[in-house]
């Protein structure tokens, strides 16, 4: 076969490699996993779950200190949440792993009627948020917060960093009721320390302040947008970042507050769809307390996003900071 | 590329097989290439003795199905699609990059022959439930193989699709499990036990052979089986392999989702795999 090909740049996917940090970033390893061993030192009903991927959540950390506190329920999504309102049910705490698409899309109904139906305190803790994988649509958790968000009494929470992550997890435990919180694994990200933060659950958090543009964001899209103020900076606009680790119950009160104070440009930006996320709450929030400042999203798109490069991906459907800093700045 | 006359042809598509999936491999440095390795005898014994297609023309109604249940195999797919002639094997060069029609996971849009997008694990057997059925009611002759690896065991999904063909008594739809005993967070005995597997298939109400899905041989006699048989119910071949097969050094590596492979073992694995091949032909 002697064919010739032009040859392209390769661009290797980071398909499963997916760590989120950028060359040379901080960054802390298995944050989630770590800070569970801190837990269960507190508490006796604490036990880990997984549907086969405790290597892939970091929950193996945990698994290794407390053999006998951990269930591997084999590649069984239904199942894993299921049983783990079953232990809720005789008074234990799981926390249960998979991979954000499956925990969420593949078993939808055992959380909506085995755990959230009878408020039992499972908390669900799950990989590869919105597009964090170049592996294609059956890893990209796109849609995850919209679905979780139409199931009562659910308390969501969508972690920035590493710091994020150690801090909500004893705070999540803290509070009775089932929780699904997307996780960051493998070398997270380290960025919260640099400010004066402590994550409540159910609080936003100012992290800086601005007077041209606010952007309300949370999980990993309040990193960019705080790497985006510092780009914005550099041509006078100021850029103030509200963060809302916690995305139901939202913190209507600190959003309504920042939101109304006059002449600034409001942006959600979140590592989800346009549909049905942060973005759609805090709008809805917004006009039925009649604040209507200046609106824009930084979401995914309502689509079945590419396979690829991470980085390529980021750029493509808009949320890596160069490709927000120059949207914000066509805003104004 | 080396071709041999006195060696069973399946042997030299195999070998084929394996080393486009190690080409591709290379390419990102990455991916399930212990688990190509390992299922390349079942492909080659599907795509190049038992399956019914064209290679210019993947959507011709009459074709046998195959369906990527496993996704991430892929890279093991895509390698038996080349050598079936339904992707040009220079394409292998794109392999995982941006905007490559060979992405890390099988999916229908972006790859002839792909029929479905299957990474999302456990869902194979019910499509091919449904595309048998769809077959049958349209009296198209086709035959579905639908491909799972034995962690979709665990999925309840893929016993409601087992006790779905056999009550239909779905005798278009042959299933072929790769067991590997691996899954993601370790061997899958120690994950989720599934066995006695042959009994619980058997149980299901399906026609059941277990064979050593290295030894071609007897994968295609298995193949023929299970095309040929006259029952009216579902046949699956539970293939047990080894993952690296067919280069020492990763068969005898720690196993593991992923096996392990430094830069420059992609090019020792060929050179290994060609000198196996180029002795077994001169033999
Ligand atoms: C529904 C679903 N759950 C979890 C995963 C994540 N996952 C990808 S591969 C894998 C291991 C499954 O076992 P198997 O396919 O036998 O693994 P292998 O032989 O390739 O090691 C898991 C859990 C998935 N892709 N789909
Ligand atoms: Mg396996």
């Amino acid at each position: 076969m002697n064919v010739t090909v032009e040859k392209k740049p390769r661009l290797t996917t980071s398909a499963m490699i997916a760590s989120i940090a950028a060359e040379g970033q901080r960054v802390k390893a298995a944050p989630f996993g770590h800070a569970l061993v801190e837990l269960a030192k507190e508490r006796p009903d604490l036990v880990g779950m997984s549907a086969d991927l405790s290597k892939y959540t970091d929950l193996h950390i945990f698994a290794q200190a407390h053999p006998e506190r951990f269930y591997q329920m084999g590649m069984a999504e239904q199942l894993l949440l299921a049983a783990a309102g079953g232990m809720a049910k005789t008074g234990l705490m799981p926390f249960a792993t998979s991979y954000a698409v499956f925990a969420t899309r593949r078993a939808y109904d055992f959380i909506h009627q085995v755990i959230c139906e009878e408020d039992l305190n499972v908390k669900i803790c799950a990989a590869l948020p919105g597009l964090t994988t170049g592996y294609g649509p059956s890893h990209q958790a796109t849609e995850d917060i919209a679905m979780m968000r139409g199931i009562p009494g659910l308390t969501i929470v969508d972690p920035c960093d590493a710091l994020d992550i150690e801090q909500a997890v004893p705070a999540i435990a803290a509070h009775q009721g089932p929780v699904y919180m997307r996780l960051l694994r493998g070398n997270v990200p380290l960025v919260l320390d640099e400010y004066d933060y402590q994550f409540e659950l159910g609080k936003a958090k100012r992290l800086r302040d601005g007077k041209d543009v606010l952007i309300i964001a949370s999980g990993i899209m309040t990193m960019r947008a705080l790497e985006t103020s510092d780009a914005l900076a550099k041509d006078q606009v100021e850029v103030a970042v509200l963060h809302v680790p916690t995305i139901k119950p939202l913190d209507e009160t600190t959003i309504l507050q920042e939101a109304s104070k006059s002449g600034r440009l409001v942006i959600v930006a979140e590592n989800h769809s346009v549909i049905g996320g942060l973005g759609e709450a805090v709008a809805s929030l917004l006009l039925r307390s009649s604040v209507t400042p200046a609106f824009r999203q930084i979401a995914l798109p309502d689509a079945f996003l590419d396979a690829g490069a991470l980085p390529t991906l980021h750029d493509r459907y808009g949320i890596s900071t160069s490709v927000m800093a120059s949207k914000i700045k066509s805003w104004l | 590329m080396h071709t041999a006359s006195n060696l069973n042809p399946l042997a030299e598509h195999a070998y084929h097989i394996r080393r486009y999936a190690l080409q591709m491999g290379e390419i990102q440095g990455q991916g399930y290439i212990g688990q190509a390795l390992g299922y390349a005898d079942v492909l080659a014994t599907a795509y190049c003795h038992a399956m019914q297609f064209k290679a210019a023309d993947p959507d011709w109604q009459q074709r046998d199905r195959f369906l990527l249940s496993h996704g991430h195999y892929a890279i093991a797919h895509y390698a038996a699609l080349i050598e079936a002639g339904i992707i040009p094997a220079e394409e292998l060069e794109t392999y995982g990059c941006d905007d490559s029609r060979l992405p890390m996971s099988g999916m229908a849009a972006y790859t002839p022959g792909m029929e479905i997008s299957g990474g999302s694990l456990g869902q194979g057997l019910a499509i091919g439930v449904g595309i048998a059925l769809g077959l049958r009611h349209q009296n198209n002759p086709a035959f579905v193989y639908n491909s799972m690896s034995d962690g979709e065991l665990d999925e309840g999904a893929t016993w409601e699709a087992a006790m779905s063909a056999a009550h239909y008594s779905l005798s278009n739809l042959i299933c072929l499990v790769d067991i590997n005993n691996q899954q993601a967070d370790g061997h899958s005995s120690k994950i989720l036990s599934f066995e006695p597997l042959a009994d619980k298939w058997q149980a299901f109400g399906w026609h059941v052979q277990r064979v050593n899905g290295n030894d071609l041989a007897a994968v295609k006699q298995a193949f023929d089986t299970a095309r040929h048989l006259e029952a009216a119910q579902p046949r699956v071949i539970l293939c047990d392999t080894l993952m690296g097969k067919g280069v020492p050094f990763l068969e005898q590596r720690d196993k593991n989702h992923f096996i392990r492979v430094d830069a420059a073992e992609w090019q020792q694995a060929i050179a290994i795999l060609d000198a196996a091949f180029n002795s077994g032909a001169q033999a």
